[in-house]
């Protein structure tokens, strides 16, 4: 079963909140999804995993009546952003809220869990084949 | 028969792949089919190589199951258009070729221009620098789908449909497999560098420790632009930019750290560079600059070479470098040749210098919201003694950057500043 994490991360006022961190505190962090996604390659259970880049320039595009994009942004108003997702795939929904929670106590200032709110979606199988 | 295991076989159908394809490609003009044929010629080899042992003339043996094979595709191609197309024959087209008569090796003996017309047609001016590289990896390296998939972190399945439309975009595009005539060839040769120091670099900025089980772009375009030098070894900016590749793989183990993390060249354990490449790098970047015909890639493998030969930072010749930059930004309109250039004012003639020159690139729209420009201009407030400017810049730089090693490089040099801003008496 595959399963989609989602991490948001806290944009506040407009400066990320990791910004605010000191460089042994960046380090530990850092340091903490490297060993947590190796982990995940190791166990096989990882498909895709993709860090993105800052809502600094973030759109969001609709279609106008040419069919051309039309975009608006940027939200500097933004409390939360999508930081990274992983995919995994796994025995049980068990596992992925392990994998979940590991991700939820990534070390933070003064290197205390931050308890992370990491968002877990089932991904669609795709269709039988004889329906 | 000889025996060999999987793992020979693989080695020697990648290198004689590619042989196959030009002879094959040459003689019937049709890129895209001959490709295909020469892939199916592979997969009967692979499979059946190995347990049935090799044949005794192996690139006699896939010349004539590619050519088979092509005119097997031809045959029912045309059988399709006739709409006359029986059961009997597909199976013909798809069956499996056991035993093959063999033509003498002289038939298809392998043209050292080969290499060179793949080269050339891979590197084709309809085809985006992504589609190319992707043609030229497959037909010139010999690397499976997959493989070039797993470098560039695409599903494999895209990566197939991306070399496809690029064989139909060079069938349609109705230039004939050839050399380009003298006229054309400087221009497809300069393409032809670019893809391949377009590779190197794809793989130089992302081989950190977490990507260790990525195919290596590095070592395959240092691979294929020292085949490419050996067959054009008169040509200064070919042997330029296998210079430029040399003197910057030379610094690889040196660049990152053990949890990937980036190392700025004037941080790097010198003692990590490989020296062996450092002096074939400069070896070759000295002989083709004293060729006369001076170009791009041998200006930035002397630059590269006047970094590599410094032996602590402190030492770097940077008046040797800024000249460097400055014949080079005469040739190349390349706002990251200005921006290189600005830091190498910068360490001659001090912060300032280079930060009036930085000025210059706010209205080069190329440029202008690049993080690269708030990166060297934080570097050189932070050289300036100017903490909140530098703290500032490299925040913005952090913001923008689509690479994860160098954000967390960037917010941890403004991460640093602010620590020792906060930590030291003010006054």
């Amino acid at each position: 079963m595959k399963y989609l994490l989602m991490m948001n991360a806290k944009f506040g006022t407009g400066e990320w909140d990791i910004f605010k961190w000191r460089p042994e505190e960046i380090k530990a962090h850092v340091a903490y999804w490297n060993s947590l996604n190796a982990e995940l390659r190791d166990a096989g259970e990882l498909v895709a995993i993709e860090a993105l880049t800052g809502p600094a320039e973030a759109k969001l595009v609709r279609a106008g009546k040419d069919g051309l994009p039309v975009t608006d942004g940027v939200f500097p108003e933004t409390k939360e952003f999508l930081a990274g997702y992983w995919i995994v795939d796994v025995d049980s929904a068990e596992r992925a809220y392990a994998i979940a929670a590991k991700a939820s106590l990534a070390p933070g200032p003064g290197g205390k869990p931050m308890i992370l709110p990491i968002e877990v979606r089932q991904v669609m199988q795709s269709p039988a084949r004889d329906v | 028969m000889t025996r060999a295991t999987a793992e020979e076989v693989g080695h020697l159908l990648r290198e004689l792949g590619p042989q196959v394809l030009g002879v094959l490609a040459r003689r019937h003009a049709d890129f895209a089919s001959a490709e295909d044929a020469v892939q199916e010629a592979l997969v009967a080899a692979a499979t059946q190589w190995p347990s049935a042992g090799l044949p005794n003339n192996p690139r006699g043996w896939l010349f004539q199951v590619a050519t088979r094979r092509l005119v097997d595709h031809t045959r029912s191609e045309v059988a399709r258009r006739r709409r006359e197309t029986t059961a009997s024959e597909l199976s013909h087209a798809e069956r499996v070729d056991g035993d093959v008569a063999v033509a003498p090796d002289g038939d298809v003996a392998p043209e050292q221009d080969d290499t060179l017309v793949l080269l050339f047609m891979c590197c084709h001016p309809a085809l985006t620098p992504a589609s190319a590289i992707a043609l030229t990896l497959r037909a010139v390296s010999g690397l499976s789908t997959a493989e070039i998939a797993s470098a560039f972190l695409v599903p494999e399945a895209t990566l197939a449909q991306r070399i496809s439309r690029a064989k139909q975009t060079i069938a349609a595009s109705a230039t004939p497999f050839a050399l380009p005539n003298a006229g054309e060839r400087a221009a497809r040769l300069r393409l032809v560098l670019h893809a391949l120091y377009l590779t190197f670099s794809e793989g130089y900025t992302t081989s950190s420790g977490q990507s260790l089980q990525r195919t290596d772009l590095s070592s395959e375009a240092i691979r294929l632009t020292r085949t490419l030098q050996q067959l054009l070894p008169e040509d200064p900016e070919v042997g330029g930019l296998l210079a430029l590749m040399l003197l910057t793989d030379a610094r690889r183990a040196a660049r990152t750290g053990e949890q990937g993390e980036l190392i700025p060249l004037d941080e790097q354990d010198r003692s990590r560079w490989d020296p062996a490449l450092i002096a074939e790098g400069v070896a070759l970047v000295s002989k083709a600059l004293s060729s006369g015909s001076i170009g791009p890639y041998q200006l930035q493998a002397a630059i590269a070479a006047v970094h590599d030969e410094a032996p602590n930072a402190a030492a770097t010749d940077w008046p040797q470098i800024l000249i460097l930059y400055n014949l080079l930004r005469r040739m190349s309109d390349n706002p990251m040749v200005a921006l290189n250039h600005a830091i190498a004012a910068a360490m001659v003639r001090g912060p300032q210098a280079g930060l009036d020159l930085l000025a210059l690139l706010d209205t080069d729209p190329r440029i202008a919201a690049h993080y690269r420009l708030d990166a060297v201009r934080a570097h050189l407030w932070q050289m300036a003694g100017d903490t909140e400017r530098a703290i500032q810049h490299y925040r913005a730089a952090a913001e923008r950057t689509p690479s994860l090693p160098e954000r967390d490089y960037l917010i941890t040099k403004a991460a640093q500043l602010a620590s020792e801003r906060d930590s030291s008496p003010r006054g």
